[in-house]
């Protein structure tokens, strides 16, 4: 599964599978590979990536294109009478774009306009089996494929012949290409979206719920039972049975009232004595002297070269999306009706059948485009409590965490270490240097993987033994995550990236570009350091190191649309990051205002994009943007503290995301043209270029390596106590 | 429980609740009306925000004994008719919406800034304090100057 590949101690270089493997050779003597100590002309240029990186061949995006392509004749599309085509997206749309990206590809297809596509999201439909997953920024690459496919369907279905298509020369699109505004932009700026929690579903009880005082903690006792019940507008007060199937169903005490409002006030009254979870005792320094300790010892760099390394730390982050984890659940003795935001609806469905008892084909599952997601909704834990509620009080549960639990009982973004180290050679005055190894090495705690391809065939391997924190399977799709995920877009010579999970009970998610941003963060801020060893301009030296045509491209075009090395005041600096991901490629150079090391600030982004077939330019700046305000938020302003087993952010004014003063006002996003390159990722993929850019100008500006997330200080807070929600303010 | 009146998007409601139940509640539990969001519950996200007399009001923390009598606007009834406010417009012109989650009380927010200033600055729409995690910032600040441009 490790792709990876590690120099040894001959001057080949060969495949090492197993992280046992490496750390038996980085404990073996001292490797020298003879000659490379010593410079020669033959050696200055940038070595060849050795082994070629696997990504570049199987990128986590092409599996899901895999897992997707056996049922694609299952997906909905029909041609009414009305020349109108309906979609039944199995996707979510989570404000990424992808309904009306894919309408358009549609459109373009069909020779019709837009107004021609009218897109619905696909309730949860088992027959499209490992065909249903939204995630790996890869949702529009998963269709192009088979858009011709699907409209000669839904025109042979109509009776109707097959279409001309779209033209073959990118310059003819009618629709591709063009700007449109979001399909549902009309209804969300009139309040007219509705979202899970605004679904009109008659006889659905407002429900709210207490989480432990530690991440999975237990409810021992709640003591004030009958008072609680008695208050008022309370209809009922459950304690959420332990239990699951796939994934556990979460520790809470849930209250039904007749408003979210009542239902508040009742759970902050419940006297509840909580038990520990298995994180007792753990917090941030312990988890990450943990990861750290898990790390094997990188190989020396061999004699007569130069070190250029780091060690990094990031703390565990969360998504936070604006609208909270919510699910309406309907279970009635022989059936079940979900509504909620999935990011893998199939499994959920399958899960909630096995947890009530019932055949699959007794539940449905409708998915509702959500408020953001970022991740977060590949596991489906709202629907597992509401369906138990809903069975445990015969009622229609209505279920919203409130945020602090939102946020302390989120799934996060794993804590992570990083140990990175590159071997120069030096520069001589007859050759410049280059680079001969690049090691990085993550201990992370365990990314719970166990939604697999959304279904329940590559769900339940991973979720057995049911009660282990790490199974086999759950670490093979964390490691083929890692490894189709992480590209290195350089020319380093031998290159070893790997992963050490460390089993811990936290609940984890591919939270946002998973594993990718903060490695290639680290890997960023490491080639700036190689180009300042080898006394090499950082875009300079990038030029001559990136691997690929389309990497430099872009890279040279961020210089000159940012004006690399203009003159900056004392306490500014720019920064350059590039990186490649879900085959785009993206460069960023920003302008920090860094006078105040522990408060800095981005005055400006210039970022170039190159997703090969740009779909929706519109789209494709909004998701730049996100990930512009990713980048300010994680490397700069935000993470998360765990002590004593529990998270002490409760709201996003301790949780401090990126607000609009953070937002830089000078931005510029610049859409490469279309060439006639295969159609790349987008979601996901900007974050890492502007992460690595800001880190670098931080370093620039302040002469500090940037070594420990987030660089900012972070505001002081007085946290709510473990397990009971925030009082509100009064206005 | 006491009974309580007041207008909403321009048509009287009277609501039966207890005194402290917050107006987000009252709109969206008692009265139907989904446009405003809860995202936080205490005052931070702003995604609840509505206005109360032409004052942009944090719903989620307002108890609906204060806003007797009074007139709350909400994000449903800010066009008239099929004619957008020109804030909505400038919204819908630049595409500012991502998920649109947040983007009511991003609306009423910079509605009521409006109302209190022509031509707001860069540090007044700086101060502006609702969460927008898919970061539609950019496009909200230039979709206020628009809209300040465009308005009567």
């Amino acid at each position: 599964m490790n792709r990876r590949t590690f120099l040894t101690g001959t001057a080949t270089s060969v495949a090492i599978g197993r992280r046992r493997l490496l750390r038996a050779a980085a404990s073996a003597p001292v490797i020298t590979a003879a000659g490379l100590a010593t410079p020669s002309t033959a050696e200055a240029a940038p070595l060849p990536l050795t082994p070629p990186d696997s990504v570049d061949y199987e990128d986590v995006g092409d599996s899901i294109i895999q897992a997707s392509a056996p049922t694609i004749a299952n997906v909905r599309l029909k041609l009414g009478p009305d020349g109108v085509y309906t979609f039944e997206m199995p996707r979510l749309e989570q404000g990424t774009g992808i309904a009306t990206a894919l309408a358009m590809m549609i459109a373009e297809e069909a020779g019709v306009t837009l107004d021609k596509v009218k897109v619905h999201s696909a309730d949860a439909q088992p027959n499209l089996e490992a065909g249903q997953i939204t995630g790996g920024s890869c949702t529009l690459r998963a269709f192009d494929p088979y858009i011709k496919e699907m409209v000669l369907r839904a025109r042979a279905a109509a009776g109707l012949p097959p279409q001309a298509g779209a033209p073959a020369d990118p310059a003819q699109y009618q629709v591709i290409g063009k700007r449109y505004r979001k399909l549902d932009a009309r209804d969300i700026v009139t309040g007219k979206k509705r979202f899970t929690m605004d679904q009109d579903v008659p006889g659905a009880v407002p429900t709210m719920c207490r989480m432990p005082s530690q991440i999975r903690g237990t409810v021992v006792s709640v003591n004030n039972l009958d008072a609680v019940r008695k208050m008022p507008g309370v209809l009922d007060v459950v304690v959420v049975p332990a239990g699951g199937f796939v994934v556990k169903i979460p520790p809470a005490v849930a209250v039904m009232a007749e408003t979210f409002g009542q239902a508040y006030d009742a759970c902050r009254a419940l006297d509840i004595t909580w038990g520990d979870g298995n994180m007792r005792g753990q917090s941030d320094a312990t988890i990450q002297a943990q990861l750290k300790a898990a790390i094997a010892p990188l190989v020396d760099s061999p004699p007569g070269t130069m070190t250029v390394e780091g060690e990094f730390e990031w703390p565990a982050a969360t998504a936070c999306p604006l609208e909270v984890e919510c699910a309406i659940a309907d279970v009635r003795p022989g059936s079940a009706e979900i509504w909620a935001g999935l990011q893998s609806p199939i499994i959920t469905l399958q899960s909630t059948a096995a947890e009530l008892g019932l055949p699959e084909s007794s539940v449905t599952v409708h998915c509702i485009p959500s408020g953001g997601s970022f991740g977060r909704r590949l596991f489906w834990d709202p629907v597992q409590v509401a369906a138990q509620v809903s069975r445990l009080t015969g009622r229609i549960c209505k279920l919203m965490y409130h945020r602090s639990d939102d946020i302390r009982h989120t799934r996060l973004r794993p804590p992570q270490y990083h140990k990175v180290r590159a071997a120069l050679n030096p520069p001589t005055p007859l050759t410049p240097g280059n680079v001969l190894s690049y090691q990085q090495h993550i201990g992370i705690v365990r990314l719970d993987a166990r939604h697999g391809f959304g279904n329940k065939g590559s769900a339940v391997p991973a979720g057995t033994p049911p009660d282990a924190i790490q199974t086999p399977v759950n670490q093979e799709y964390e490691e083929a995550f890692f490894d189709t995920m992480v590209s290195s877009p350089y020319n380093f010579g031998a290159n070893d990236k790997a992963i050490y999970p460390v089993a811990l009970e936290m609940n984890t998610v591919s939270y946002r570009s998973v594993h990718i941003m903060p490695a290639r963060t680290c890997e960023e801020i490491i080639v700036d350091e190689i180009a300042a060893a080898l006394h090499r301009d950082p875009v300079d030296f990038r030029l001559e190191f990136l691997r690929l045509p389309r990497a430099k491209a872009v890279l040279q075009r961020v210089a000159g649309a940012a004006q690399w090395g203009k003159a900056m005041a004392p306490g500014f600096a720019q920064g350059v990051g590039v990186h490649m991901e879900s085959r785009s490629f993206s460069a960023a150079i920003v302008e920090l205002d860094a006078r105040d090391p522990l408060n800095c600030k981005v005055t400006r982004v210039t970022l170039v994009i190159d997703v090969g077939k740009p779909v929706n330019p519109s789209g494709i700046e909004q998701q730049c943007h996100g990930g512009i305000a990713e980048a300010i938020s994680l490397v700069l302003k935000t993470g998360l503290t765990i002590r004593d087993g529990g998270v002490l952010e409760g709201s996003y004014n301790q949780y401090t995301f990126a607000r609009m003063v953070d937002f830089p006002k000078a931005v510029e996003i610049i859409i490469m043209p279309n060439l006639g390159d295969p159609i790349a990722g987008m979601g996901e993929v900007a974050m890492s270029a502007p992460a690595g850019a800001i880190a670098n100008a931080y370093a620039r500006a302040t002469r500090i390596k940037p070594r420990k997330f987030p660089l900012n200080a972070r505001p002081a807070f007085t946290p709510t106590p473990p397990g009971q929600l925030p009082v509100p303010p009064t206005v | 429980m006491p009974t309580y009146n007041f207008q909403v998007n321009g048509e009287p409601v009277s609501v039966d609740a207890p005194a402290d139940l917050a107006l987000l509640w009252v709109l969206r539990d008692k009265l139907g009306i989904t446009g405003p969001k809860y995202g936080c519950g205490v005052n931070v996200c702003k995604a609840c925000t509505c206005l109360v007399n032409n004052k942009a009001v944090q719903t989620c923390v307002t108890p609906v004994s204060s806003v007797a009598g009074k007139r709350v606007v909400t994000i449903e009834g800010l066009a008239d008719g099929d004619t957008l406010h020109p804030v909505q417009q400038a919204w819908l012109d630049l595409d500012v919406p991502q998920c649109g989650f947040c983007q009511p009380g991003q609306i009423m927010n910079a509605v009521a800034l409006l109302k209190t200033k022509r031509n707001p600055s860069d540090a007044d729409i700086d101060a502006i304090e609702n969460i927008c995690r898919c970061a539609t910032y950019g496009r909200i600040r230039q979709a206020i100057k628009n809209a300040a441009a465009a308005m009567p």
